[in-house]
């Protein structure tokens, strides 16, 4: 199977989880030119974030293109060790990939 | 003849009842990403399209972590986070990017008020955290300062 394209950590500590990821994605913006052919590189990012809990959804992201290129990302939610975090991400052209992973 | 004439018919109407069902079967299309928004210009057109008002109440129960100074404005690390109560979503806005919407993040059921991402920034501007709470909008600014732009290049 292909490396996932998510990292992700989830610790928990007095009953709060803070989740932590790291995407490998180039977000591109669509602004940016090729230097040696001087075509404008098309816009290539990623739109949305989901983040599931134990099955429920906790967090929605919308995305524009000025998140830095390879995304991190980190937010909090309340639970417990042993939890269930699944993060999937979707860009502009389509694409997405998933993961899931245990609060430790 | 005959026969070859039912055939001929049945795969007639065949093919319109296959045209009819595939017609039905388009899934509308629906866009979960607020194109407008992200492609407003201004911080009032983003924030227009992004939470349907630009009216927002300064407050200072948002913390909004980012270097005063960021040498790349490519990844400008921010933190946001908030002592309000049910804060339903945080908008991230960079007030001179081409287009100041960075990010919305919707919050739901467990989630708590804290985000932390990295941002690209064209220029020194203020970046703005806009938390949603019990239907109101509350703002808060803090300027950073780029030495190196990080849009375009």
């Amino acid at each position: 199977m292909a490396k996932s394209s998510i990292k992700v950590r989830a610790k928990a500590k007095n009953g709060v989880v803070t989740v932590k990821a790291l995407i490998s994605h180039k977000m591109e913006t669509g602004l940016r030119k090729d230097k040696k052919t001087g075509k404008v590189i098309p816009a290539h990012f990623i739109e949305e974030v989901n983040c599931e809990h134990n099955g429920a959804a906790v967090m929605n992201a919308e995305w524009g293109v000025a998140i830095s290129k390879n995304p991190y990302l980190s937010f909090k939610l309340a639970g417990a060790s042993g939890d269930k975090i699944k993060l999937t991400w979707k860009d502009n052209t389509g694409k997405s990939d998933s993961l899931e992973t245990k609060v430790k | 003849m005959q026969r070859r004439h039912f055939l001929k018919n049945t795969m007639a109407t065949g093919a319109v009842a296959l045209a009819a069902t595939s017609g039905l079967l388009v899934p509308v299309q629906v866009l979960a990403w607020n194109k407008k928004a992200f492609d407003a210009k201004d911080v009032q057109g983003a924030m227009k399209g992004s939470l349907g008002t630009e009216l927002t109440e300064a407050s200072d129960k948002i913390k909004i972590k980012a270097p005063d100074i960021a040498e790349n404005g490519a990844v400008v690390p921010v933190t946001i986070s908030s002592t309000l109560a049910n804060v339903t979503s945080i908008t991230v806005l960079s007030e001179k990017n081409g287009t100041p919407l960075v990010a919305k993040f919707n919050l739901k059921g467990k989630a708590e008020a804290f985000i932390s991402t990295r941002i690209k920034m064209g220029k020194t501007s203020n970046v703005i955290a806009i938390c949603e709470s019990g239907g109101k909008f509350y703002s808060a600014r803090k300027e950073v300062k780029v030495t190196i732009g990080g849009c375009g290049g």
